[in-house]
């Protein structure tokens, strides 16, 4: 029996991720951020989401990715919620909304390692690349 | 149910708390014809309100209060002490039928014909003085639910005309017992629905409040941040166009949303009395069940607080009253033995302070017995003997907090179960708070509670630096003084410091201790004097922006650990900001503790001869040498100074070294004290100058640590030469150095 799960994607890198489009709260354009003087690596500042003040986590650096090219700053953001609060990426560019068949996803590759290992939960082949789904835990996500 | 009754309940609910409290108020000052006003109304419009809804049996309750109380607005009836209790027990009995309607929506079987009997008896003035009869709220009489709708009509007093109840005719003897009279019911609920209708309208004109739900508020709340964002938007596009009339419209437009949000931000507070305003009722009752008499008194009780706090210390805060009531104050006798007022005292105090609420519950009892909880608590198990033996008598007293300990002699049914304060303290550690009690033998206990504002508003300076903004609260703020050349920083070993009229004052630049790198420093910067606990220190900045008022908001987990920031909050333009923490701020730059925070000490030594152990000193320099934590009182320091490894000579076998044109011999302290030589790792010696006379002598350290400016009391520790003892200082033993005996033992040449 197949199922459907909805994925949210979004480009980081060149690579395409998804998360589940349940944990997400909204897509908006990038804010202004509040830098934390002393914050752990990742984390690159507060933003201001009407009024809520959100944690924002650069994945780039979370998953041990190439910084931007030129210093170009990613111009999305993708809000998460989490269990601890919400959580804020910037991103490079959103994708659709996908509905993948259940049967499509395998889990992480045992030779992957490194700290992206942790937060993938697993990976799914669609017909012309894959696609790496993230887990929605806040303590992995935000490097805490 | 019926919204209706919904409204009635929650509005009956909140005028009982007031009726309560007023009735205690009235107790203390029977003359105060407002106080008496107040309760009627509540009692009348609750009345009033039963009367539309049809609930014939609270109806005659509040009814007969009614009557009883109008007699004592007139002044026909004094205040006295059993027409309090009868009184309160109406309130009980309202609100035990409130919560039976809540709950089943009905108005319940239980019966107060007791109480509504004693009400009538009140009413007459010559009623004796016998308050045996407070009429429990659930007395088990077999009286058919008829009997106190029945009992109402008789208890309409013949003296009140103008209120209560015009169309009854009076009953000139009122009925010593209600008469069961079944078809009683059927007749009482017709005629005070005229009665309420007519009153009804008047006793709402005092409430000047509506009730909104919370989720309403914060989701406003959130509107107005975005509201907010729009209009910076608006009035930076608005400043592209020249139009004077978009001008002014940008500007009223920014005028009035900045106005909303500042007063959105104040919905979500309410003051302290909120809670504390049910109090004195708890007290009072308490305090007669035990046979004390006790004043509950408040101070602060306009504090703000956010409403979580305020629900979240609620049980923790009447637990430490009950407690305060039945260990705390002593009966009248011992107090009178004691020589004190027979009527006990017990203060409730709170205020904002270092960032934190505090609230205090002082009562002037007989204090803990510090002997005795050390008993008990090794008697349990808690602590081993030897343990206890160490501690201090504070240390001890908060040992009460341990689970499972009691020191009362009898379990009471008010405390002393043993549960209890651990659970307060476990209560109030949970929403992020502290909690300790001192206590001071035969004078007063004071419990102490700190919560962390979360969400409390607090008043701030916002500060520029390198181009961000920080938040820093008012209550750590002294002063803020531009630096310039009339101010300038100066370095003691490597240490920066200003002299502020006359004083050496540690710095740090918030730049250096965040990491701050972007941007510049500007030419002209700012000082602001800061406090935390009672150490200062100036924290450099590059601007001084505005004094703002702000919700503080928590930083989320992934910065939680940040101990130099106590939250964020978002800024009038929607640019978030950090609160910065001043404890922390200080301890990451080691103004505290751990390195070199030192001052240079002009002062001429004096001697210490004769200064031992018991001594207590004011101020202490603290240093390590030889791996340990030592002090010498800062009035024998005459300099700090720091030399070259290689300017150190040798003569007639002693190191000496050139300082100030002549010879001054250099001693080893940790040689004299006979520990081990650390030989300094960067070519560089520190060395304590002490003057005796014209002679003077470097003591060799390893680095000055800190300046203590608190009391601190020597104990006395193995005899050794050189050595008064040892002290705790910034919780770390630490040695006391004679330097005037270390001197003449080991440089006796010199000194005699």
């Amino acid at each position: 029996m197949s199922t459907t799960r909805q994925l949210c994607t979004f480009l980081l890198d060149g690579q395409l991720f998804g998360i589940n489009v349940d944990c997400v709260l909204e897509v908006i354009r990038s804010l202004p951020i509040t830098q934390v003087p002393l914050a752990p690596e990742a984390v690159c500042g507060l933003i201001n989401l009407r009024g809520q003040i959100v944690t924002a986590v650069d994945l780039r650096k979370r998953l041990e990715l190439q910084p931007p090219k030129n210093g170009v700053m990613p111009r999305m953001n993708i809000i998460i919620r989490t269990t601890e609060g919400p959580l804020c990426f910037p991103i490079d560019e959103v994708g659709d909304v996908m509905d993948v068949d259940s049967h499509l996803f395998e889990p992480v590759p045992e030779t992957m390692t490194g700290v992206a290992r942790k937060l993938i939960e697993s990976v799914c082949k669609l017909p012309d690349h894959l696609l790496l789904v993230l887990k929605g835990d806040f303590g992995e996500l935000a490097g805490v | 149910m019926n919204e209706l009754i919904n409204e009635f309940l929650v509005e009956s609910y909140e005028n009982l708390d007031q009726y309560d409290s007023g009735l205690v108020e009235l107790e203390k000052n029977p003359s105060s014809k407002e106080t008496v006003s107040s309760i009627f109304r509540t009692l009348h419009t609750i009345k009033g309100t039963c009367g539309f809804l049809g609930l014939s049996r609270l109806e005659a309750i509040a009814h007969a209060g009614e009557n009883l109380l109008s007699l004592v607005r007139e002044g026909t009836l004094p205040f006295t002490r059993p027409i309090a209790t009868a009184l309160l027990a109406t309130g009980d009995a309202v609100r035990s039928i409130l919560s039976e309607l809540e709950k089943t929506g009905e108005e319940g079987t239980a019966d107060y014909s007791e109480l509504v009997a004693t009400l009538i008896r009140l009413q007459k003035p010559e009623a004796p003085e016998e308050e045996s009869a407070p009429a429990p709220a659930t007395a088990a009489a077999p009286a058919p639910k008829a009997a106190a709708p029945a009992a109402a009509k008789p208890a309409t007093p013949p003296a009140v005309a103008t209120v209560a109840a015009p169309a009854v005719a009076p009953a000139p003897t009122p009925a010593a017992a209600p008469k069961p009279a079944a078809p009683a019911e059927v007749k009482t609920p017709a005629k005070p629905k005229a009665e309420g209708s007519e009153h009804a309208p008047a006793a709402k004109v005092t409430d000047g409040t509506v009730r909104v739900n919370v989720d309403l508020l914060d989701r406003l709340m959130n509107l107005v941040g975005e509201l907010v964002l729009t209009r910076n938007q608006i009035v930076q596009l608005a400043g592209t166009i020249e139009s004077a009339p978009m001008q002014a419209a940008c500007h009223r437009l920014n005028h009035i949303t900045t106005e909303l949000q500042d007063r959105m931000m104040k919905t979500r507070v309410q003051p302290i009395d909120a809670l504390w305003s049910k109090f004195p009722r708890t007290v009072r009752d308490l305090a007669r069940m035990c046979g004390k008499e006790i004043r509950l008194e408040t101070e602060g009780a306009e504090t703000e607080l956010d409403r979580t706090v305020i629900e979240a210390i609620k049980d923790p805060m009447t637990h430490l009253l009950r407690n305060s009531v039945d260990h705390g104050v002593e009966s009248p006798d011992d107090r009178r033995a004691a020589g004190k007022n027979p009527e006990g005292r017990i203060l409730l105090r709170a205020f904002h302070a270092a960032g934190l609420v505090t609230i205090e519950i002082v009562d002037d009892g007989g204090g803990i017995k510090v002997e005795r909880v050390k008993t008990r608590a090794i008697e349990r198990n808690l602590i081993t003997a030897e343990r206890a033996a160490q501690m201090s008598t504070q240390d001890l007293v908060n040992l009460i907090f341990l689970p499972g300990f009691s020191t009362a002699e009898a379990v009471s049914n008010i405390s002393g179960r043993g549960v209890g304060m651990d659970v307060v303290k476990t209560q109030i550690e949970k929403i992020g708070g502290m909690v300790d009690m001192s206590t001071e033998v035969g004078k007063s206990t004071t419990c102490r509670i700190k919560i962390p504002l979360t969400l409390a508003i607090i008043p701030v300076v916002i500060v520029g630096c390198r181009g961000e903004r920080f938040a820093i609260p008012q209550t750590n703020l002294l002063e803020v003084i531009r630096l310039d050349k009339n101010l300038t920083v100066e370095t003691v070993h490597e240490t920066p410091v200003v002299r502020l009229r006359g004083n050496l004052l540690p710095i740090v630049f918030l730049d250096s201790v965040l990491n701050l790198k972007s941007g510049s420093r500007h030419e002209i910067q700012h000082l602001v004097v800061l406090q935390a606990g009672d150490r200062h220190f100036g924290l450099v900045v590059d601007t001084i922006h505005e004094a703002e008022e702000i919700v503080v908001k928590p930083l989320g987990r992934a910065l939680m650990s940040l101990s130099c920031f106590a939250g964020a909050t978002i800024l009038g333009d929607g640019h978030v900001s950090l609160i910065l923490d001043i404890y922390g701020l200080g301890t990451r730059a080691s103004m505290f503790q751990g390195t070199r925070s030192s001052h240079t000490l002009e002062d001429e030594s004096k001697s210490a001869a004769g200064k031992g152990a018991g001594t207590t000193f004011d101020e202490l320099l603290v240093f390590s040498v030889g791996g340990t934590r030592a002090a010498v009182p800062l009035d024998m320091v005459s300099r700090l100074e720091e030399f070259g490894a290689e300017q150190i000579e040798y003569s007639a076998g002693r190191q000496v070294i050139q300082y100030g044109g002549s010879i001054m011999p250099l001693i080893s302290l940790a040689h004299a004290l006979g520990m081990r030589d650390t030989p300094s790792s960067d070519g560089r010696v520190q060395t304590i100058v002490y003057t005796e006379g014209s002679r003077s002598v470097g003591l060799l350290i390893d680095g000055v640590e800190e300046i203590v400016r608190s009391s601190v009391e020597v104990q006395p520790s193995g005899r050794r030469s050189g050595v008064m003892g040892s002290a705790v200082i910034g919780k770390q033993i630490t040695e006391l150095i004679d330097t005037h005996e270390l001197v003449r033992t080991h440089a006796s040449e010199l000194f005699h």
